[in-house]
């Protein structure tokens, strides 16, 4: 069974449109070094500290390709399913900016490292959609200019000159803000899973240039618009939202769309013109002719593959089918490689510690984890990583409820003494004296006390209305103020009042 | 008695080994010559303390027997070649000041071989021009004159084949894009040596065209060559085109013997318009070589006619975009800017006052060609050819061993004779194909002109295949006995 993406229609005052997205994500790759220099990538240094004599385009300075960054970029190239090209190459595409030593940046234009593509998201209503990958290249990141801290001149910082990027270009396959925002978010989890970029884009190690169209549902693909340089999920949907109506208001208006370079504006929540066509420039690309082809062999590309970790498709399926977790847990877990290391982590412990058999334990570890951990973390402001309570501690704690010795309810205030003061739980549950009767004597008396002051209710389930059994459990766990196993009494009961 | 500075590298060496004179002897004589030569303007920069204090380390490892080949030999190294703590001008004013805190790979190497630096020596600007009058420090004078008439040196590396004609050193490090190296030792009777693209590690030396430029010696005989590349190549990790495979040892190449060896003689070299006493010379040296025991084989590289247009498409595309880091930011020259001038007014005012005009021609040619509409017609279209040129040489070395060609379509001419860029590109006619295709290639001289101007003659050879070249260019050096040399009219007192 399959459900179908909601569609998006914008509604003009003329009749529907639909939006057309693609997306261009610049991920900066996971290394050490530049792409093609030894000058550091560390984020957050002094100005111009992290610069080599090659990233400033010195006289005579050549660059030297970083074999790490292109063995990230066919990680990245496999975990997108994608087509690794067995031959690429590196071209310049000129022009002049204060902030581009070179005058150029090495890119790849015609030969790109990794080809077509395909990444699945998921949405809101449950449906699934394939997005197309066109292709990803590796290129150099330009230094930074600063307007603002003095009053006559423009401040260049180069730590970021010579940068490696990937730029990952999908097909215009996304027809909702929504689909773009799943999009970007699968991307960013793929390369957090694989470690090619840290996904952080407050820090611009990841932003995404969105190009937006509109059309009448099933007509040709209108002209588009590109918005450069937006760092968040959030400002991406938000910019197509705003970028799709606006295209509509002009073309509904008689006008018709000039195919620019536009801005958007998170303040405002608007889109705003950068450069028309007619300014773009002329790249005058060509092939670097200091820097040879990229020529890779099997054996290569199979040394990346086997470095890749599980993907969090392959860990989802994993998690449902083998291990019995709901989809939406499944899904919500995989959604951060954190997440997903730290409840394998909590599985792994928890299978040590009660000998039970994974899937008979993870469908509830993982509902404990969703809703009784992250109902804390989420109060508290914290994600997992930040988490007072590790995952060794979390499982002895849950194995005290699957052994039963301790209640359900009652392991919510050892959770919640634990993430206060990250006590051992057993310690909490001797103190607080938690732990659940199970001495069938003492509950077979107390069993019998109930069943002798409720007499109609034992009239009532020995005439098959057995769901009052609830009550009188209920009544022997007040009568044990909370700590007998209602497991146990239940058993208990059922025996009594049946044999009796 | 011969003079300190008429010894070749190999007789400095061996009278350095033996002790019968120091290093400091030698460069103190090579500074002197250069002193008494300043009127030919070969020079930007002198460096004779770090000269003397070279030559004073390069005694002292001759004494501890720690000493190479080039050992004390006094270079004049082209001011293409970034050298640390000492000026580099690449012959434009958009580098000055510019003061490199590094030193190029070939430079490097030839100072760790022991070798000693007598300074900077002027050059076509940014190694662009046949003539050496692009330079922004004016032109280099020729030691050769046609009788009361000056003449170029030719060039590029105008000032590095002056400063070896004149006898200030042995030897000089030259670059050769299309010919820069060749042209030049061709005009001042020196031999000069353009190695296989990918010999010398291009790391330091100021960018020209990419895919061409590359690092050569130059000297007063084919020996010299041999033994100044062994100490100049070397693979570099710094220069991707840098070729890792062994360097042999050049001098022991030089057997005299090429019995057996095919020599092609391309007819397509045969222009219109080459002297009468060019080809009487090349018809010698085909002799030569076959009184040594080689076969001469006529043969066709069919898209030769092809190499000059191709050559003035590739390299001014390169240039372009390699010149395109002078913008004033950084380093060197900026133009003196007005209040509200902006970047755009930087760029500009500093390009123009800062590149002279045979460069802005070749940034202009490089960036038109590259333009949208105008790549596939030019720039893709010379790729093709430059491939099929290249597949020439391949097709020949199936049949020869070796090609020789005149070096340069004429002797020096005056200056100013030439003020057609068109015509000036003619000059690189012979030299530019082997460029294109990567191919090492030497100019030694042959014979003079009826005005008593040198020429010269190329011998070009497969990808790596240097040996075979100098081993060839040394029997032929032999067969030529060219002695002649200039008169000393720039002396002092001469």
């Amino acid at each position: 069974m399959s459900i179908a993406p909601e569609s998006y229609i914008v509604r003009g005052a003329t009749g529907d449109w639909e939006i057309v997205v693609g997306l261009e994500v610049h991920a900066q790759v996971t290394s050490k070094a530049k792409l093609f220099s030894g000058a550091s990538t560390t984020f957050g240094s002094e100005p111009n500290d992290n610069v080599s004599l090659v990233d400033a385009a010195f006289p005579g300075m050549l660059p030297v390709i970083n074999a790490e960054c292109v063995r990230q970029a066919v990680r990245t190239g496999l975990a997108l399913g994608a087509r690794i090209n067995r031959y690429s190459r590196f071209d310049r595409k000129n022009y002049f900016y204060a902030d581009l030593p070179q005058g150029y940046q090495i890119s790849q234009f015609s030969d790109p490292i990794v080809g077509e593509g395909e990444v699945h998201v998921e949405l809101a209503n449950g449906a699934s959609k394939a997005i197309g990958i066109e292709r990803l290249h590796l290129e150099q990141d330009a230094g930074k200019s600063i307007h603002d801290q003095h009053p006559r001149m423009t401040l260049v910082d180069l730590n970021r000159s010579g940068v490696a990027l990937m730029e990952i270009v999908s097909k215009p396959d996304m027809r909702t803000p929504e689909e773009a925002g799943a999009y970007l978010k699968k991307l960013r989890t793929l390369l957090r899973y694989i470690g090619s970029c840290d996904g952080n884009m407050e820090q611009g190690s990841m932003r995404a240039d969105v190009n937006v169209s509109v059309r009448r549902p099933g007509a040709p693909f209108g002209t588009r618009c590109e918005i450069k340089n937006v760092n968040s999920v959030r400002f991406v949907m938000q910019a197509i939202e705003y970028e799709a109506q606006r295209q509509v208001d002009i073309i509904e208006a008689g006008g018709t769309i000039d195919q620019e370079t536009r801005l958007f504006d998170p303040n405002k929540g608007e889109t705003r013109s950068m450069r028309s066509k007619e300014d773009a420039h002329d790249y005058r690309y060509f092939p670097d002719p200091d820097l040879l082809p990229l020529e890779f062999d099997e054996d290569f590309i199979e040394a990346a593959r086997q470095s890749l970790p599980e993907l969090p498709d392959a860990k989802k399926a994993r998690f449902t089918h083998e291990w019995g977790l709901a989809e939406h847990n499944a899904a919500t877990l995989v959604g951060e490689k954190e997440s997903a290391d730290w409840f394998e982590q909590l599985i792994d412990e928890l299978v040590a510690k009660t000998g039970q058999p994974i899937a008979k334990i993870a469908a509830k570890a993982s509902n404990w984890m969703l809703s009784d951990l992250y109902g804390h973390l989420n109060k508290a402001g914290q994600n997992i990583t930040q988490c007072p309570i590790d995952p060794a501690r979390s499982a002895a704690l849950l194995a005290l409820v699957l052994d039963g010795t301790i209640s359900g309810s009652a392991a919510k205030d050892v959770l919640e003494d634990m993430f206060a003061t990250g006590r051992d739980p057993l310690v909490i549950v001797e103190e607080k004296g938690l732990k659940q009767v199970s001495d069938t004597g003492a509950l077979e008396a107390m069993a019998d006390q109930i069943i002798a002051a409720n007499p109609t209710q034992v009239e009532q389930y020995k005439a098959g209305k057995t769901k009052v059994i609830g009550f009188l459990v209920g009544q022997v766990m007040k009568e044990s103020r909370g700590q007998a196993n209602p497991a146990v009494v239940n058993e208990i009961l059922a025996k009594k009042l049946g044999s009796s | 008695m011969t003079e300190l500075t008429d010894l070749s590298i190999a007789e400095a060496r061996d009278k350095l080994a033996a002790r019968e004179c120091s290093a400091q002897e030698l460069t103190m004589a090579s500074l002197k010559a250069m002193d008494e030569a300043r009127s030919l303007n070969i020079f930007i920069t002198e460096t004779p303390e770090r000269a003397l204090a070279m030559a004073e380390s390069a005694d002292a490892s001759l004494k501890a027997g720690t000493h190479s080949p080039m050992t004390g030999i006094p270079v004049a190294v082209k001011d293409l070649f970034c050298t640390k703590g000492v000026r580099t001008t690449a012959g434009s004013r958009i580098l000055d000041p510019f003061i490199p805190t590094y030193e190029s790979t070939v430079t490097a190497n030839l100072w760790q071989a022991g070798a000693v630096m007598l300074g900077k020596v002027n050059m076509d600007e940014f190694a662009m021009g046949s003539s050496n009058e692009t330079s922004y420090y004016g032109s280099v004078i020729n030691p050769w004159r046609a009788g009361d008439v000056q003449t170029v040196p030719g060039g590029s590396s105008g000032g590095s084949v002056a400063a070896v004609a004149a006898r200030i050193s042995p030897c000089a490090t030259g670059t050769d894009t299309g010919g820069s190296i060749r042209q030049p030792a061709a005009f001042t009777g020196t031999v000069g040596l353009k190695p296989t693209y990918g010999r010398c590690s291009r790391f330091g030396m100021v960018a020209f065209a990419s895919s061409l430029d590359q690092a050569g010696p130059i000297a007063r005989s084919v020996r010299d060559c041999a033994i100044m590349l062994g100490a100049m190549a070397g693979y570099d990790q710094k220069d991707s085109t840098c070729v890792n495979t062994p360097v042999p040892d050049y001098e022991a190449a030089l057997s005299g013997d090429i019995r057996g060896l095919k020599i092609g003689i391309p007819r397509e070299y045969r222009v219109d318009g080459m002297s009468s006493e060019i080809d009487a010379m090349w018809q010698k040296a085909m002799d030569w070589l076959k009184d040594a025991g080689a076969e001469i084989v006529e043969i066709s590289l069919p898209h030769t006619h092809f190499a000059l247009p191709t050559y003035y498409i590739v390299a001014p595309a390169e240039a372009s975009s390699n010149l395109a880091r002078y913008d004033g930011v950084r380093y060197g020259f900026r133009a003196a800017l007005e209040a509200g001038d902006g970047l755009t007014e930087l760029y500009e005012k500093t390009r123009a006052e800062g590149f002279g005009d045979e460069v802005k021609r070749r940034i202009l040619m490089g960036t038109y060609v590259l333009s949208a509409g105008y790549y596939d017609a030019y720039y893709l279209k010379a790729q093709k050819l430059r491939t099929l040129i290249a597949d020439d040489f391949a097709h020949a070395w199936q049949k020869v061993d070796a090609i020789l060609t005149p070096t340069a379509p004429s002797a020096a001419f005056a200056f100013g004779s030439k003020p057609d860029p068109l015509a000036m590109y003619m000059n690189d006619v012979f030299t530019v194909p082997a460029s294109l295709a990567g191919l090492p290639g030497i100019s030694i001289p042959a014979a003079l002109s009826a005005d008593g101007l040198p020429l010269g003659l190329q011998l070009l050879g497969r990808a790596f295949d240097e040996a075979t070249v100098l081993k060839i260019a040394d029997v032929m050096e032999k067969a030529a006995a060219f002695t002649a040399r200039p008169a000393d009219w720039w002396r002092k007192g001469a």
